[in-house]
């Protein structure tokens, strides 16, 4: 069964138009940029990043949003 | 320290924010929408057995697999931005948001990613049913997909099936069920899978109107606009009964929404619905400066706005200003009062941390009472967001009462766009309708001209109603509860405008690719683009 649908993909991809590889071709690079360009360099987590725990992130959370 | 919160840093997170999500629901509309029509045309070929439908089938799927290759994962970006740039908005809500995300990312992702795979891979290879389901389930499959973040997106407009807990400073959900069939989220999952189906329809008789106008492939055109007419006209007066049914929760959960997509000032019974108008003057000109007439020119129909909102020709509605003064005779408390409570619930919460702080239990336990206590949290926490904009003086107080007003004209526009031209969508998929049946659509050049020029019309009534959705809240993240000033992480502007312009690029040459690619396919039409 697994070797069925194994071989079900490696056709398909086989088969696929020069504009299906494209878009694969597409789809890899974007998620390259967006997963470990953007992601990875820019955008770290916030609050994980400059505080160890749960109890410091409510304090700073509380000390943001309260006047 | 919320009030030492830079501008530009707000500006420019809401800037990047807006981008990604305008973005991303170029594409998002297109995929719900044609995923249906797709399953539609494949089962009227596995009905009939007739190939022109299996070529028709083909064509539009593969519009439908260029537009998902490229829109897929757009969206991740905006949860980047949660943990980034809203830090403060990810913890508070977090509870709340991560239930309906991670159903959508373990259910409807899976199923999609799977029977996308057949829809494009199992031509031939698997049975014509077994196929068709793998089509339908696609297309059911990408619309829960957008269930989940609509009701995430339904619950910051109204907050429900949760409570604040005020040590971790967190919203935990204690009632699933409300959070998900809260009238705003069904409203807003349907009214916005709905538009989609729209847009997809009017994609499809757009285009088959084009191979009309260069009088190719006639069969197959006037087949798929038979279809997309159908499916659009049936889909464009759900969207007018679930924009009903939106604004009437608008006008219940979000009044000064409704008030600024009118351009309401002062409340009145029996309030106007503009066919149309133009504002005079700036919206702080308005705001500071009251005047009898507010539009410049102005096409009103009497009593509509008020039966809009709450059923009844002669019922009461309110404008802007009765809002933000307050208005006795119809229990409208001002914002200036909502400003002070919503500032006595945040002093509460500060006084709670340090009495936790300083180890002084017997406070801490009498103020820990106060968020269990439901009179106090409908008195004061309900307005937690309001306390922001306190000032002890009477003056400036007075001023801060004016950031809470949305941008006025924008909402105004962005409304009567998207209404107008969800009323233009729905004759011209009358008329495509009559003209393909009647046999005589290929000679009504300027209907086939309108239906081509349609489609850019119709993202750009997708983006009107994502304005008026999210411009019209102003300032709120969370109704009421939260701001954009309290929500900013505290990061460099320029790390934000960096990746401003990094997105702008990206999102830019993926745009180039999808219009490359989808126009290649196009002009290359159904029997060579359906092989």
């Amino acid at each position: 069964m697994i070797s069925r649908i194994f071989k079900f993909y490696v056709d398909g991809f086989k088969n696929m138009a020069s504009w299906g590889r494209t878009l694969w071709l597409i789809i890899l690079l974007k998620l390259f940029i967006l997963f470990f360009i953007f992601k990875l360099i820019f955008f770290s987590d916030t609050l994980e990043t400059r505080y160890d725990t749960d109890g410091e992130r409510a304090e700073h959370v509380i000390n943001a949003i309260t006047k | 320290m919320v009030e030492n919160v830079d501008l530009s840093l707000v500006d420019w997170s809401r800037a990047q924010f807006a981008l990604t999500a305008m973005f991303h629901w170029i594409f998002v509309p297109l995929t719900l929408g044609l995923g249906y029509i797709v399953a539609f045309m494949e089962t009227i070929y596995v009905k009939t057995g007739d190939p022109e439908w299996k070529r028709i089938t083909k064509f539009w799927m593969n519009l439908f697999g260029i537009n998902f290759a490229i829109g897929v994962a757009t969206g991740i970006i905006l949860e980047f931005q949660f943990g980034t740039n809203w830090s403060n908005y990810s913890w508070f809500v977090g509870d709340i948001f991560g239930a309906p995300l991670a159903i959508e990312g373990i259910m409807a992702f899976f199923m999609e990613s799977t029977f996308i795979a057949v829809m494009f891979f199992g031509w031939d290879k698997v049975s014509k049913k077994f196929h068709l389901t793998s089509s339908w389930l696609t297309a059911i499959g990408a619309n829960l997909s957008a269930l989940w973040i609509l009701v995430a997106n339904a619950w910051m407009q109204n907050p429900v099936g949760m409570k604040f807990n005020p040590d971790s400073a967190r919203n935990e959900m204690v009632n699933f069920w409300d959070v998900l069939f809260s009238p705003t989220a069904v409203n807003k999952f349907l009214h916005t899978t709905t538009s989609g189906f729209v847009l997809a329809s009017m994609f499809v008789v757009g285009i088959s109107a084009w191979f009309l106008l260069h009088k190719r492939n006639q069969l197959f055109a006037k087949k798929s606009i038979i279809v997309g007419s159908v499916f659009g006209f049936i889909a464009t007066i759900m969207v007018i009964f679930t924009g009903d049914g939106a604004a009437k929760d608008i006008a219940k959960h979000q009044p000064m929404k409704l008030a600024a997509m009118e351009g309401l000032y002062q409340g009145e019974e029996g309030a106007p619905l503009m066919i149309y108008g133009f504002l005079s003057g700036s919206d702080e000109e308005r705001l500071k400066d009251p005047r009898e007439d507010n539009f410049i020119v102005n096409i009103p129909v009497p009593g509509m706005l008020s039966f809009l909102a709450n059923g009844d020709f002669g019922s009461y509605v309110p404008g802007i200003r009765d809002m933000l003064y307050g208005n006795e005779k119809h229990g409208i408390l001002s914002f200036e009062e909502r400003i002070k409570r919503g500032y006595i619930a945040q002093q509460t919460l500060k006084e709670l941390k340090e009495a936790e702080k300083n180890d002084d239990l017997a406070r801490y336990e009498r103020l820990k009472l106060k968020f269990e206590d439901k009179e106090w949290l409908d008195t004061f926490m309900k307005y937690f967001g309001y306390g922001t904009y306190f000032d002890a003086d009477p003056q400036k107080l007075e001023a801060n009462v004016l950031e809470l007003v949305p941008p006025v004209t924008i909402a105004f526009h962005a409304f009567h766009i998207m209404v107008g031209l969800g009323t233009l969508f729905l004759l011209v998929f009358a008329l495509l309708f009559y003209y393909t049946i009647k046999n005589k659509i290929e000679n009504v050049k300027w209907l086939l001209l309108v239906a081509l020029w349609s489609i850019p019309l119709v993202y750009l009534a997708q983006q009107t109603g994502w304005l008026v959705a999210e411009v019209g809240r102003q300032p709120w993240v969370i109704q009421d509860m939260m701001n954009t000033r309290m929500a900013v992480s505290q990061i460099e502007t320029s790390s934000v405008q960096i990746t401003f312009w990094l997105f702008a690029i990206t999102f830019v040459g993926l745009a180039i690719a999808e219009a490359k690619i989808m126009l290649t396919q196009i002009k290359k039409g159904p029997k060579e683009g359906g092989q």
